[in-house]
């Protein structure tokens, strides 16, 4: 067992777990944010992803013991109250999911994808980008479509808090 | 996943002798090969030793002649790094077309390295440019490191430190993926060095893993132009036949890539 302390969402948790324990059961089982969700469990399809320490990765093969001290984004940390994240409300305007189930890793990996991006980012890219989320509904027209748009919000925003 | 010791040593003194005290350790680096393997229950070390906060594996130094990269460098680090690309950057582009962008932010060289997947890419930028693997006791020329599917020559308790690759005068990285899986069903890093001596490394098809394909080597020393290898194919009894790729489809994928990899040298080609 190991006392594992990281910083969720903002608020620091610190628990007492196995070391096998995973970052997606640390979240799911320990923390009860089910948003982040386990598709696969190889490794594959993404719908684990979640941010830690600015950088999108797959919460199911990473040990929480590992990441002891690091900073962890999830879905549930994106709204402001009922205010969607922009990139949540882009997936919703653009209907961006079918079933929904791989939603929470797509929108993870979007929301990193565009700030390392700085929302420079084109279809090509997008596409590219999001090689490791899967969408077994096959709906990626959309969901591309939306990560433009919530990147082209992204960099309005931007452009007007640089002026 | 069975029960499993979780450690992380500060230190290479400490690694190396916790792994020597202990009984069925294993090192951990970016843990994307090794956690999956021990989620199906296809291994099951009593210890894991994470490697990554040593600080001797962490870095990028870059000479004239040489790059030194940590073993805990994730590819999305060499991806990225404007250091390499300005002396090779076809293996910028090697590190950023493996796995996916979260697999990338994770995974390691070192890991990479020593696993010794037959169809990881780094094997092949590590035997065409003539690296040498540092270890935490000795250092090993790239021609005496593999010893086949996911066996090299580091020992039991044995750490990967830092690997450093010689900068040629140019070089090319070509695969071809396997559409679902995304590894390797061929991929080729050709690199002429700077002595003139051109090293051709085929990954994701030998039944043995990484290999240098000599006929492609003397052909392309003789004319370094893509057409040089036009025709040449390696023999089909050395390749890998499976379910995605038979050995005779592999065989002539190695004939495409090589050839690719010439056409696209400083670059990167990824099919």
């Amino acid at each position: 067992m190991s006392n594992v302390a990281i910083t969720v969402n903002g608020t620091l948790h610190t628990k007492e777990v196995e070391d096998r324990t995973l970052l997606v059961q640390f979240l799911r089982d320990h923390l009860g944010l089910t948003g982040t969700h386990v598709g696969c469990d190889t490794t594959q399809c993404g719908a684990c992803t979640v941010i830690v320490d600015g950088k999108a990765v797959k919460s199911c093969t990473i040990l929480a013991a590992s990441i002891e001290g690091a900073s962890v984004s999830t879905v549930e940390g994106l709204a402001d109250g009922e205010k969607l994240h922009d990139v949540q409300a882009a997936f919703h305007e653009h209907h961006g999911l079918q079933c929904g189930f791989c939603t929470p890793g797509m929108i993870m990996a979007s929301v990193n994808m565009i700030e390392r991006h700085d929302g420079v980012l084109d279809e090509a890219t997008v596409r590219h980008e999001l090689e490791g989320n899967l969408c077994r509904c096959t709906g990626y027209h959309n969901i591309i479509k939306a990560v433009l748009s919530a990147a082209e919000k992204h960099r309005t925003a931007h452009a007007v808090a640089a002026e | 996943m069975y029960e499993t010791t979780y450690h992380k040593p500060g230190t290479l003194q400490e690694a190396v002798s916790l792994f020597s005290e202990v009984e069925e350790a294993a090192y951990l680096s970016g843990g994307h090969t090794l956690i999956p393997t021990m989620k199906g229950r296809l291994a099951a070390p009593a210890h894991l030793i994470d490697v990554r906060r040593i600080p001797e594996l962490s870095g990028i130094t870059v000479g004239p002649d040489r790059i030194i990269i940590g073993a805990a460098t994730t590819h999305a680090t060499v991806a990225a790094s404007e250091k390499i690309r300005s002396l090779i950057p076809s293996l910028c582009g090697l590190a950023g077309s493996i796995g996916d962008v979260q697999v990338r932010h994770v995974g390691t060289i070192g890991g990479s390295v020593a696993n010794n997947d037959p169809a990881a890419d780094y094997p092949s930028a590590v035997l065409a440019l003539d690296a040498t693997l540092h270890t935490d006791r000795r250092s090993i020329p790239a021609s005496e490191y593999f010893a086949g599917l996911y066996t090299t020559a580091l020992e039991p308790g044995e750490i990967l430190v830092r690997i450093e690759f010689k900068v040629p005068e140019i070089a090319g990285y070509a695969k071809f993926r396997n559409p679902a899986s995304r590894y390797a069903l061929a991929a080729a890093f050709v690199a002429r060095h700077r002595d003139g001596n051109i090293h051709v490394a085929i990954t994701g098809a030998g039944n043995a893993g990484v290999f240098r394909w000599m006929e492609a080597e003397e052909a392309l020393q003789a004319r370094f132009e893509p057409d040089a290898v036009k025709g040449l194919l390696p023999d089909e009894n050395d390749l890998m036949g499976d379910m995605h790729a038979p050995a005779d489809y592999r065989a002539h994928l190695v004939g495409v890539v090589t050839r690719r990899a010439v056409e696209n040298l400083g670059g990167t080609l990824i099919e």
